[in-house]
């Protein structure tokens, strides 16, 4: 049944998107089915946070681990990629300065600083878009798993991570733009970033990106590991009896949901077009938790499915009642967790008898 | 590592094995030695250590001191729980711990000896070899029936005898079963003592047990724990006439 879920989700997010692309391009300004480009970016935007969403299910919902610091390596992934994007601006900064990037000749930087080497080239700035979430979540879950560190204790530490990172970049010293953060793009792979054709390509690529993971995170729930993951999450200590080491099973799926989320922050970046430290907010990795209990913990697909949903609202009440948005959230997360246990999705498998 | 007459022909030797959890001595100067091949029960009230001398074994729980010494040439005390779990000591929990979201099928795989490394489960394919011990093991423990239910839709004595069937496909030398009859029915209490009975034939048994006439339905020997330490051992005949023993468990 979760089998027929990903292949209706993961055609859904194809021909959608499909059509969105095809409609944004072919028919012109005013025409009544015109899909204007705002939408677009709006679109790649809730769908880089779907693979958000799908990182977080695949460690809180199969790994038991609630991580309320996931948004980190989302905007570990964004910041990589706004490397690379301020790079790519070059000499057509306001300051005209063909290697610093603006915000360094602001305040009187006289060098690169020795980690922005390389983000000219787009390929090493994409490896490091996975690289170092992955080795952030590697570090941090080497030395909370071997300690056994779980539960609330660890959902509190995996705050604090985000949190000392959202402290950091907010420093100017740091190199990374300080609480300006970066923007003012202008090119992505040498294609201008304002143009139709380039924001539809995002939102092509983030759709691709979309189903890749949810296929890779599916065959991981699916195969032996998964299973291992389950039980892990059900009773840890029963598979340290039975000779597993939960550790590294955790630890497994933690790097890859980092990379995940790396990937989706890199895709994030150029279609909204900002990446400032309030990206690693404590609130956003909450949020992105919220997004998964609402659309069905343990899922996949529910995950994507909240996500989409719960930003969807979003976008709604900011527009027409912007001071009530984080009201509805928190009246959505009880409402979710007292009446839909299994989230929007189990409510959609009830209501078709199981078969999706 | 000292080798004493008893440690080189021993599958498990507890030697002067103690533990304080704050200041209380759960387990006290304790030892014990089982043969190879043999079934033990263990007996004593609550709080005697029984719980915490498995603790010991499995690697839960450091000793502060004494020796743990496995098939007479492992130290136990240096290796953590998958370690000792890999060198074939199983064991069954008080409660039935089963996977209960995996069906009963999926439970025994995952039970089933083989590498345990993520490299390798997750590319893992059910082999035709891992279906026929499965299948083996379904017959031994009478679940055949029911290999696609959900694991946590089985009854309490079901679930008993599917962690016993999981500890088999572990293939350990040695079983640590705690209080397995704990809340059965009599018809299910004396199917268990047969499968115990069954499952020695080919490997070691160590049962901690209250129920008195499970424990003489194995008719195995019998170590009675009180404070920590051995009290008495011997037949169940022998134990249960030793005044210490009667003392004990039935006040002074």
């Amino acid at each position: 049944m979760s089998r027929l879920s990903t292949s209706i989700c993961i055609g859904l997010v194809l021909v959608g998107v499909g059509l969105m692309a095809i409609l944004n391009l072919s028919t012109a300004a005013g025409a009544p089915l015109h899909v204007p480009t705002y939408a677009i970016s709006l679109v790649g935007k809730y769908l880089s946070y779907a693979i958000l969403a799908l990182a977080v299910d695949l460690v809180w919902g199969y790994g038991g681990i609630l991580s309320l610091g996931h948004a980190a390596f989302f905007a570990l992934g964004g910041y990589a990629m706004g490397m690379y994007l301020l790079r790519e601006i070059g000499p057509r900064g306001v300051y005209g300065n063909a290697l610093l990037p603006d915000f360094m000749v602001f305040l009187n930087y006289k060098a690169l600083p020795w980690y922005w080497n390389g983000f000219n080239h787009p390929a090493f700035a994409m490896a490091m878009a996975v690289i170092v979430p992955a080795l952030v979540a590697l570090i941090f879950g080497y030395f909370a798993f071997r300690s056994r560190v779980s539960g609330v204790y660890l959902s509190i530490i995996t705050q604090a991570l985000t949190y000392a990172l959202l402290l950091a970049f907010f420093r100017n010293d740091m190199g990374f733009g300080g609480n300006n953060g970066m923007t003012d793009f202008k090119d992505i792979f040498g294609l201008p970033l304002q143009a139709d054709s380039t924001r539809v390509g995002l939102l092509v690529a983030t759709a691709i990106a979309l189903c890749l993971c949810l296929l890779v995170a599916r065959y991981v729930v699916t195969s032996r590991f998964g299973q291992v993951l389950i039980a892990v999450r059900d009773s840890e200590s029963r598979t340290r009896f039975l000779g597993y080491r939960p550790e590294s099973y955790k630890l497994f799926v933690f790097v890859l949901s980092a990379i995940m989320a790396g990937i989706g922050g890199a895709l994030y970046v150029p279609q909204v077009g900002i990446i400032n430290p309030g990206e690693f907010s404590p609130a956003n990795s909450i949020e992105a938790v919220i997004w998964v209990a609402v659309g069905g913990r343990g899922t996949l697909v529910g995950a994507v499915l909240g996500a989409v949903l719960v930003n969807a609202g979003k976008t709604f009440f900011t527009g027409a009642f912007p001071e009530f948005w984080l009201f509805a959230l928190g009246f959505l997360f009880i409402l979710v967790t007292l009446l839909l246990p299994k989230g929007v999705l189990g409510l959609l498998q009830k209501k078709t008898g199981g078969r999706v | 590592m000292t080798t004493i007459g008893a440690v080189s022909d021993s599958l498990l030797y507890l030697n002067g094995v103690s533990v304080s959890f704050d200041g209380f001595r759960a387990i006290n100067d304790l030892s014990l030695v089982l043969a190879p091949g043999e079934m033990r029960a263990v007996i004593g009230p609550n709080g005697a250590g029984k719980t915490t001398m498995m603790d010991i074994i499995t690697g839960k729980t450091r000793p502060d001191t004494g020796e743990v010494i496995f098939r007479a040439d492992t130290d136990l005390t240096k290796l953590d729980e998958p370690a000792i779990a890999a060198l074939g000591i199983g064991r069954k929990f008080q409660k039935p711990t089963v996977f209960e979201v995996h069906n009963v099928w999926d439970n025994l795989l995952l039970a089933l000896a083989g590498d345990r490394r993520p490299r390798f489960t997750m590319w893992a394919r059910e082999t035709g070899e891992e279906r026929d011990r499965i299948d083996e093991i379904l017959a031994t423990i009478r679940l055949s029936d029911l290999r696609h239910t959900r694991s946590g839709d089985l009854s309490h004595g079901q679930k008993q005898w599917l962690e016993i069937g999981m500890l088999l496909a572990q293939e350990p030398q040695l079983l640590l079963v705690d209080e397995p009859v704990a809340g059965m029915t009599d018809s299910e209490t004396a199917q268990t003592a047969e499968l115990l009975v069954e499952i020695n034939k080919t490997r070691s048994v160590v049962v901690v047990e209250h129920d008195m006439d499970f424990v003489r339905a194995l008719g195995v020997r019998v170590t009675v724990l009180h404070e920590g330490s051995v009290l008495s051992e011997g037949s169940i005949d022998h134990v249960s006439e030793d005044p210490r023993v009667v003392e004990v468990y039935l006040g002074r």
